[in-house]
């Protein structure tokens, strides 16, 4: 006792904290699930890491944590990167930890739904914020691997459907060092003249394709002043990028189509301008010629002077037809009426008296005699001639033929 | 200054629908004509004319420089 010296409690807490702070234990992954998390107002988070056997006091100081790719939640599984620590106050010894990641396939989907769930509340997704690409631009900015097929089927799609300037910046698109330099690319393509930035990588599983998951990743997309094509993965591959990007392409070769336009659709296009300008001059003109001569037609004096006398003559033709009809019409009118009035002076009674002939009624009904059988005898009856009448009686009748 | 490829077809594009709209002088028409013409010819000419120039960017100390960079 003497020989060892007596510590202080301090002293050997100290002593403790020299010995599992300098040894093997430094910059360790531990294996474990969360438990009793707390995110502290100071921005420090104090959490257990455990497995069934063990518990572990963890924490995490802000500044470690500022680049943490999802929120903690209880029970989830993680790999904890930390250096064991002794908190003096309490003697406890405790990890200190400076990078959590999420264990398997589970848990990086959901510190993917985590992510995106936070952003879209942000409003990082909307569709107010995404940025017009131009429909010709002159600089196209490429982030991507130098090596692999990405960069040359981007630049053998824009090469052949419209050929521009590109610049290209080899950027590490997988593993750690991957969100840090997407970052990079994009802010130094921002301090560029490029129009559009395509951010480009071939397809590959979840964790090949993390980086473009970070938030670190996602606001420098949405910061970027230019417009950005995401391009990452396979059709069927989503990244967070695809959804902070002003475009999402399904494919590299796909950004490069949605980039540049086509060049021979465009010059089809012009074909038809051009097409269309004739066209409608030739119309143009044609109506103008067309409307000119007319006009000249009008106003040219012989020209006048023919149409005045065609005039004149119809205006003569119609009012001799008038003329000529009335005339027609009058005779008509007057030999029907003659031949009406000789009809009637032939039927007329008066005719018959005048040439002699006498109509006998029998009274006293006045009728008509026309046969002996009409009148009987010392019946009285009235001749009438053509200067008056004579009241007779019947003396006799005898039956008589004429003809 | 010369104007770009957008500039000119949006300029071409304005013509042509202008020009259809009808309601212009026949000096007016002739004169925009004409000017969609030379607009079609520069149109043409530069598409035919676009080449693709790859660069590459390149970060260092803080700054950047660009150099021509070639596909291996």
């Amino acid at each position: 006792m003497e020989t060892k010296g007596i510590y202080t409690v301090h002293e050997f807490t100290l002593a403790v904290k020299r010995i599992l702070t300098t040894g093997q234990l430094n910059d360790a992954w531990i294996r474990g699930e969360i438990s009793n998390f707390t995110n502290h107002s100071s921005g420090h988070r104090y959490f257990t890491l455990k497995d069934k056997n063990s518990q572990l006091q963890c924490v995490m100081f802000k500044w470690y944590g500022r680049n943490l790719r999802f929120e903690l939640e209880r029970g989830m599984k993680v790999l904890v990167l930390g250096d064991p620590d002794v908190y003096e106050q309490k003697g406890v010894y405790q990890l200190k930890v400076r990078d959590i990641r999420p264990d398997g396939i589970g848990e990086l989907y959901k510190a993917y739904e985590q992510l995106k769930n936070k952003l879209a509340m942000e409003g990082l997704f909307s569709p107010d914020h995404k940025k017009p690409l131009k429909r010709f631009p002159k600089k196209i900015g490429v982030a991507t691997s130098p090596t692999g097929a990405v960069l040359h089927d981007m630049l053998t799609v824009l090469g052949r459907r419209y050929p521009v300037n590109i610049l290209f910046i080899p950027t590490v698109v997988q593993g750690d060092s991957a969100a840090e330099s997407i970052v990079s690319s994009i802010r130094a393509l921002n301090k560029t003249d490029a129009d559009i930035i395509i951010l480009g990588r071939g397809g590959g599983s979840i964790e090949d394709l993390w980086a473009f998951n970070e938030e670190v990743v996602a606001r420098a997309i949405f910061d970027s002043r230019i417009p950005i094509i995401s391009a990452v993965g396979h059709e069927t591959d989503f990244t967070i990028a695809d959804f902070v990007a002003d475009a999402r392409a399904p494919t590299p070769s796909a950004a490069a189509e949605i980039a540049v336009p086509d060049r021979l659709e465009l010059s089809n296009h012009i074909a038809r301008l051009g097409q269309r300008l004739i066209e409608n001059q030739r119309r143009f003109v044609g109506d103008r010629i067309s409307h000119l001569s007319d006009l000249g037609e009008d106003v040219d004096p012989v020209l006048f002077l023919e149409l005045l006398t065609r005039h004149i003559q119809f205006i003569d033709d119609l009012t001799q037809k008038q003329e000529l009809s009335i005339g027609r019409l009058v005779d008509i009118k007057k030999a029907s009426l003659d031949a009406n009035a000789g009809k009637l002076n032939a039927v007329s009674p008066l005719g018959t008296l005048s040439r002699g002939y006498g109509i006998t009624l029998k009274l006293p009904g006045k009728t008509l005699v026309q046969s002996i059988k009409d009148v009987e005898r010392s019946d009285e009856v009235s001749i009438i001639v053509s200067d008056g009448k004579i009241a007779c009686n019947v003396n006799d009748k005898e039956e008589c033929i004429w003809k | 200054m010369e104007m770009s490829f957008e500039e000119s077809l949006k300029e071409l594009e304005g013509i042509v629908d202008k020009l259809e709209k009808g309601q212009l002088s026949l000096d007016e028409s002739l004169m925009l004509f004409e000017k969609g013409i030379k607009l079609v010819r520069e149109c043409n000419t530069k598409i035919q004319c676009a080449q693709q120039k790859v660069e590459q960017l390149i970060l260092e100390n803080g700054g950047s420089r660009t150099e021509k960079f070639e596909m291996d």
